[in-house]
């Protein structure tokens, strides 16, 4: 289990004037109860659990920045919260910090269907902002798996994606605009309607960035003309290296698909067990392939991409026909993690990025890890954008097996970034890969990221135990070292 | 200067750190008008050249930030591909120079921009130390998305040396479509439909009363989609080489104006601010994107910043240059917040060479 900062005792002792002050600043929104606050003890990186000190529920922008202005003045530790679904512990409070929910901040602002923008509150669900504008033919492009609970705020702070970025982008891609509170309370806004930034695109760097540079109270995002058309074909393969050619295949003859999903066979037939899709259970890997547009380009390319199906060794191919048909291809897929839940007490979802190319030698180089481990794994894959979700199967309530999923998860991710990927392509740093992040990015590396953190929120208040392994205080980071070279800072805390 | 190595750049950058001297990165050099005139030193970037690695089944390309953009156009060309921010530039322009000067073309309005495009890069900062930023893979979240920093900074953070580009599949057809004679809401209007409808319009822009509307990709769909522009109006067709003139007069809009302006815009706002009357304009991005020709830089300033846009002024007399920032003045928190980022990067201030008028932040 990772650590987080230790708990500021002069701070806990003041637990009760603490809540007096933000109960000035939000009268009807003060959780001080200890039974009450237990609600927000975790996200959705369950096997992490602490409850805040206080949680606040503000309403409106001058109430956020009243409450970390004042945070700021009595360098009181602040953790946002969207909806808590964060796969990372992204929103995992901490003892000694103020827990800063946005769940009222509920209310799509604005729709203009002319410049196909809506303007929303962090709180709005994902699923929402689709359903604001559906009417009209218009959808909110990014759909993460939680989309009917995750919050805009939420997904702006973790650049979430979903099965469809590959053709359609991330958050960061489908963001314009956001107005922010900085941690000293000053509200700022970056970006707006126009499609690139004044000066330097700070926007940019705020989505993603975990809750750690300030807190989003509204967010202007894109709306797409919904496509006219959206067929699936299900593919299977005897083997995952056929799979995989055919993925590279389907790039090379120039297709972007919506989205390109592959289930290794432990998922398949997890998932099939569960939803009953209708998945082949003799094959080892299975690829989803949807293609959306206009009508003529979906059939002109499901034939393609059923070809490059054969070419590559195909045993089964099932092009849907009707839309119900298509949702229930999806469904397997995704009620995979649930479906895993069901033939193993506790799942640990891991989510690296690799080259598409290096897929074999990673499967099975995590087959023996597998057996290292003595864990068993299964697999569902963003096979378009390379973003890997080994899902590791354990029992908390065995001894050691929490320890055992957490080492094989760092095994896998180590191996992500040996072969030239990534410890996250989509669920974020949080707490769970924190201690990770020296193995992709130098002190260096890290130092330059920092840095923009002290940009932003000098005193390190906001979110603070994420993200960064080791706490430098700006001060120490600001400083030239004009010979140096690597400065380890041994009298900095490590978590 | 024209450092050979990661080392002679840290070198170089460190030594003008230590000294307060200030340098200016440069590609190729050729938005070097860009901004206020300035007598520094200059780093040339060209040394840091070639293609690194290129798989195009990955979609992902590094080249060294120094590489001719013509190379690289031609290289993804070459395998089928492209760079869909439709980058362009003069002869010389480099990949690093694109990425810093935020160069995106008409395909944005459709298909993002340099920054939604750039996975990674490699760079030495102010501070004389190399570092990374983002990744090679065409999907991350590990750690600050320092690449959108990177675009569209013009060097004022790092000195680029190596850039990783999401490349996309080159579309086999592309059909253009016009209607004439619309006055500029009519213009806007008809973009603004044909962006929000099925027909996946790739470019929208407007040009001498001429609206057009490019449809990009597959032979059957660009077909299909080509009734429902029609349907919409823009009925007629331009053959290849008139569609080819019309799109590449976007990259080097109004070449005879002395004083060019590039304005960003809410585009249902572009029809009010081009209506002022102010000079000659050029609407790209179904309004979004501006040019405008106009020497009355206050005027300019004020329309763009009351339509929630902003103006950025490309090409002008020195004189002008010398009294008008080139980027939009924005408030003051971000300002102070923009400035502060800088400094993280670029503590001495080596990068801040007096181009952009802004107020020394260094140490």
């Amino acid at each position: 289990m990772l650590k987080m900062p230790p708990a500021d005792g002069r701070v806990l002792a003041r637990k009760a004037e603490i809540a007096r002050a933000l109960a000035a600043i939000v009268a009807d929104g003060v959780i001080a109860d200890v039974d009450a606050l237990r609600v927000y003890e975790s996200d959705g990186l369950t096997a992490y659990r602490q409850p805040p000190m206080l949680a606040v529920l503000p309403r409106t922008t001058e109430q956020v920045s009243q409450i970390l202005a004042w945070c700021h003045r009595e360098g009181v530790k602040v953790v946002p919260r969207g909806s808590g679904t964060s796969l990372s512990g992204g929103a995992l409070p901490l003892e000694d910090a103020v827990l800063l929910g946005m769940a009222r901040f509920n209310q799509v602002l604005e729709i203009d269907y002319a410049d196909r923008v809506a303007v929303v509150q962090p709180g709005v669900t994902n699923l929402a902002v689709t359903q604001a504008v559906e009417e009209q033919g218009f959808y909110y492009a990014p759909d993460p798996s939680s989309q009917i609970a995750c919050s805009i705020g939420g997904n702006v702070a973790e650049n979430s994606g979903g099965v469809h970025c590959l053709k359609y982008g991330l958050t960061t891609n489908n963001v314009l605009g956001v107005e922010m509170v900085l941690m000293d309370g000053q509200v700022v806004r970056l970006g707006g309607r126009a499609l690139d930034p004044a000066g330097l695109d700070l926007l940019g760097v705020v989505v993603g960035s975990e809750g750690l540079l300030g807190v989003v109270t509204e967010v202007t995002v894109r709306i797409l003309p919904r496509p006219e058309m959206a067929r699936a074909v299900l593919i299977g393969f005897p083997s995952v290296e056929q799979a995989g050619q055919a993925v590279a295949d389907v790039i090379a003859a120039g297709i972007i698909p919506a989205g390109m999903e592959m289930m290794d066979k432990p998922a398949i037939h997890a998932a099939e067990a569960f939803v009953g899709a209708g998945y082949p259970l003799d094959v080892e890997a299975l690829l989803i392939v949807e293609l959306d547009g206009p009508g003529a380009e979906c059939n002109h390319l499901i034939c393609e991409v059923e070809a490059i199906g054969r070419r590559n060794g195909s045993t089964t191919c099932r092009v849907s026909t009707s839309e119900a048909e298509r949702l229930t291809f999806w469904a397997g897929r995704k009620a995979a993690f649930p479906a895993v839940g069901r033939i193993s007490p506790d799942y640990y979802c891991m989510d690296g990025t690799i080259p598409r190319r290096r897929l074999p030698e990673v499967l099975q180089r995590m087959e023996r890890l597998s057996a290292t481990h003595g864990l068993k794994v299964a697999n569902v894959f963003h096979a378009g954008d390379g973003n890997l979700h080994p899902l590791i199967l354990y029992d908390a309530n065995k001894d050691g097996e929490l320890e055992r999923a957490e080492a094989f998860g760092a095994d896998i991710l180590r191996l992500c970034v040996e072969v030239g990927g990534v410890l996250t392509g989509e669920h974020g740093v949080g707490v769970e890969k924190r201690d990770l992040m020296p193995e992709m990015f130098s002190e260096t590396d890290l130092q330059h990221q920092q840095r923009v953190k002290c940009a932003f929120d000098p005193e390190l208040l906001l979110n603070p135990g994420k993200v960064f392994p080791v706490l430098h205080r700006c001060a120490e980071l600001g400083r030239m070292h004009v010979h140096g070279g690597k400065t380890a800072f041994p009298e900095l805390p490590r978590f | 200067m024209r450092p050979a190595s990661v080392e002679d750049l840290v070198e170089a950058i460190a030594g003008a750190a230590a000294s307060g001297r200030k340098l200016e990165i440069a590609g190729g050099g050729t938005k070097a008008q860009v901004g206020a005139p300035r007598d520094v030193e200059w780093v040339h970037m060209t040394a840091f050249c070639g293609v690194i690695d290129y798989d195009p089944a990955e979609l992902v390309l590094t080249a060294g930030a120094g590489t001719p953009l013509a190379e690289i156009e031609a290289l993804v060309a070459s395998k089928g591909q492209m760079l869909a921010f439709e980058p362009h530039g003069a002869a010389g322009s480099t990949l690093g120079g694109t990425v810093a000067a935020g160069v995106s073309g008409s395909r944005r309005v459709s298909r993002g921009a340099v920054r939604d495009h750039l996975l990674g890069f490699k760079a030495v900062s102010g501070r004389g130390e190399s570092f990374v930023g983002g990744a090679k893979v065409v999907k991350n979240v590990t750690g600050y998305d320092l690449p959108k920093l990177a675009a569209g900074s013009w060097g004022r953070l790092f000195a680029l040396t190596e850039v990783t580009l999401k490349v996309l599949p080159r579309p086999p057809e592309k059909a253009t479509l016009a209607a004439d004679g619309l006055d500029p809401a009519a213009a806007v209007a008809l973009m603004s439909r044909a962006l929000g409808s099925q027909a996946e319009v790739a470019a929208a822009a407007c040009v001498d009363g001429v609206t057009a509307l490019r449809l990009e990709g597959f032979g059957p769909s660009v077909a299909a989609r080509r009734a429902l522009l029609e349907a919409m109006g823009a009925a007629r067709v331009l053959s290849e080489s008139e569609a080819e003139v019309f799109w590449a007069g976007l990259q080097q809009p109004l070449p005879d104006a002395p004083v060019l302006w590039r304005l960003s815009l809410p585009a249902s706002r572009a029809a009010e601010v081009v209506g002022k009357g102010l000079g000659p304009w050029r609407m790209d991005w179904g309004g979004a994107r501006v040019w405008l020709a106009c020497e009355d830089a206050e005027a300019v300033r004020a329309a763009a910043g009351a339509a929630g846009g902003h103006a950025m002024l490309v090409r002008a007399p020195g004189a002008m240059r010398q009294r008008v920032a080139a980027l939009h003045p924005q408030p003051g928190p971000v300002t102070a917040l923009e400035q502060r980022v800088r400094r993280a990067f670029d503590p001495k201030g080596v990068f801040e060479t007096g181009r952009f008028l802004d107020h020394s932040h260094a140490d």
